[in-house]
């Protein structure tokens, strides 16, 4: 156990860092995702079309090769960074967007179609149909999807350890090198302090559940 | 002179306001609008009468391009109603619509409901929208229930309230699809009741319903829908103590036996 305490600053570190990279990520997923889904329903079919390709191919491809596309063709490509961590972030970005624009899609998908015509017939465009009407109710039932997204993009994160990031993950395998007769409270310190992130995230999904929740 | 009158109110397209020529629509195999020609001058109340599955709906919904339309034209004001776009949306705010499941937005107040439009879609200011939205709730009869979510209300003030929301876009015309088929009985009247209202106060109106009480009082004209044809198309008297077709009659039986 004295392993955990000894080594509190790098676990708060990794939790730091960790922290870090799954806001950034989640923040550009968040805006990403609900523009996928707002092409996913629009009137245009180019942009059904380029949206259903992408969520399917993100969707139904392992993180590790978004990965290795991030941090090793995108560069080949011409898209250098000078730190890793822009790597991961795209990969991490690009991954979860998928499937947030899943969850935002099912969840326009579950506001009934009356209260679009009724906007439309008023005279809005689909931008404001979508912003002022649709999403706003579709918010709701997206919630708790969203929440467990964003839980998976917290322990996705980890995968970024194995691309020379250090976040909790990667400090958790050096203090494991370091500490080899003690790698099993090392580890389970690891877990503790992804639960110390993620179960408030479940916490926070249930109240805000509770807040958006609207009468019919 | 009658004839004349008569043949001026319902065959000319130059003055009027809603302007249907030739429009086809299927649903599949389902040829639902067969050819319609249909004409409504300004402050005319034309209604849509027919069994179900006789197209009226779909004609009503067609007016603002809620359903498209396969063939033939349908013009609001001397202008042809455009693709989806810019253009569609700016008619569509000149025409208002009420829904047979009311269709308030359930996320917004009462209040909200009518001003959104004025705020969103006309640019009105804020305290100008509420000013006016607060003139018509209490027209409507629903004032006091401003500040309540659509949930709260009973269907009756709902689809007032969703009255409200249209004619706070100063629609040039108003179409109404089966606005009391979702009602208690007892709630009926009072939607009606503004209706008629409305009607004599010269609003234009497309009032598709299964309400004969409501032909016989305020309608101009009955249109009488079967198979997605206009089988009849005549005065309300007329039209129910004399109607041509053998179909408008077993229709019109089937009604009085009950």
């Amino acid at each position: 156990m004295e392993v955990i305490i000894e080594n509190l600053p790098l676990y708060w570190e990794g939790l730091l860092r960790t922290l870090f990279l799954s806001v950034v990520s989640g923040i550009i997923a968040l805006i990403l995702g609900t523009l996928l889904a707002a092409a996913r329903v629009s009137p245009v079919a180019a942009l059904r079309g380029f949206s259903t390709v992408y969520v399917e191919i993100l969707r139904n491809t392992p993180l590790t090769i978004a990965f290795f596309f991030a941090a090793i063709v995108l560069p080949r490509l011409g898209v250098t960074f000078q730190q890793f961590e822009v790597a991961a972030i795209i990969a991490l970005s690009a991954y979860t967007a998928a499937f947030i624009a899943e969850a935002v899609r099912s969840g326009v998908n579950s506001v009934p179609l009356g209260q679009a015509e009724a906007a439309r017939s008023i005279g809005m465009n689909f931008g404001q149909v979508l912003n002022l009407i649709i999403l706003p109710q579709a918010l709701r039932t997206v919630i708790p999807p969203l929440i467990n997204i964003l839980i998976a993009l917290v322990k996705n994160s980890s995968v970024a350890g194995a691309f020379f990031v250090l976040e909790l993950f990667g400090y958790g395998r050096q203090m494991a090198n370091a500490n080899g007769d003690q790698v099993m409270a090392v580890l389970l310190g690891v877990a503790f302090f992804y639960l110390l992130l993620t179960i408030p995230l479940g916490i926070l999904a249930s109240t805000v559940e509770r807040k958006v929740a609207i009468a019919r | 002179m009658f004839a004349r009158f008569f043949f001026m109110t319902t065959h000319v397209p130059g003055d009027a306001l809603v302007s249907l020529n030739g429009v086809n629509k299927h649903y599949g195999q389902l040829h639902v609008l067969k050819d319609i020609n249909l004409h409504v001058r300004k402050g005319e109340v034309v209604v849509v009468i027919g069994p179900s599955g006789s197209g009226k709906s779909t004609l009503c919904r067609a007016i603002n391009r809620l359903e498209t339309i396969e063939g033939g034209t349908i013009s609001i004001d001397g202008k042809v109603l455009p693709e989806e776009g810019k253009e569609l949306a700016q008619l569509r705010a000149d025409v208002g619509m009420v829904f047979q499941s009311f269709n308030l937005f359930a996320h917004k107040t009462i209040l909200e409901n009518v001003t959104l439009g004025p705020i969103k879609v006309k640019g009105v200011a804020k305290a100008q929208a509420d000013k006016e939205a607060m003139a018509l709730l209490e027209r409507v009869g629903v004032g006091h229930q401003a500040p309540k979510l659509p949930a709260q209300l009973s269907g009756g003030q709902q689809q007032r309230v969703a009255i409200a929301r249209a004619l706070a876009m100063k629609p040039k015309v108003m179409l109404f699809d089966e606005p009391t088929s979702a009602l208690d009985p007892e709630m009926i009247n009072e939607v009606l009741d503004v209706m008629i209202q409305l009607a004599k106060e010269g609003m234009t109106m497309v009032v598709v319903t299964h309400e004969m009480g409501f032909a016989r009082k305020a309608a101009d004209r009955v249109v009488f829908m079967a198979d997605g044809q206009i089988v009849e198309d005549a005065k309300p008297e007329e039209f129910f103590t004399n109607p041509k077709s053998d179909r408008a009659k077993d229709f019109l039986s089937k009604l009085l036996t009950h």
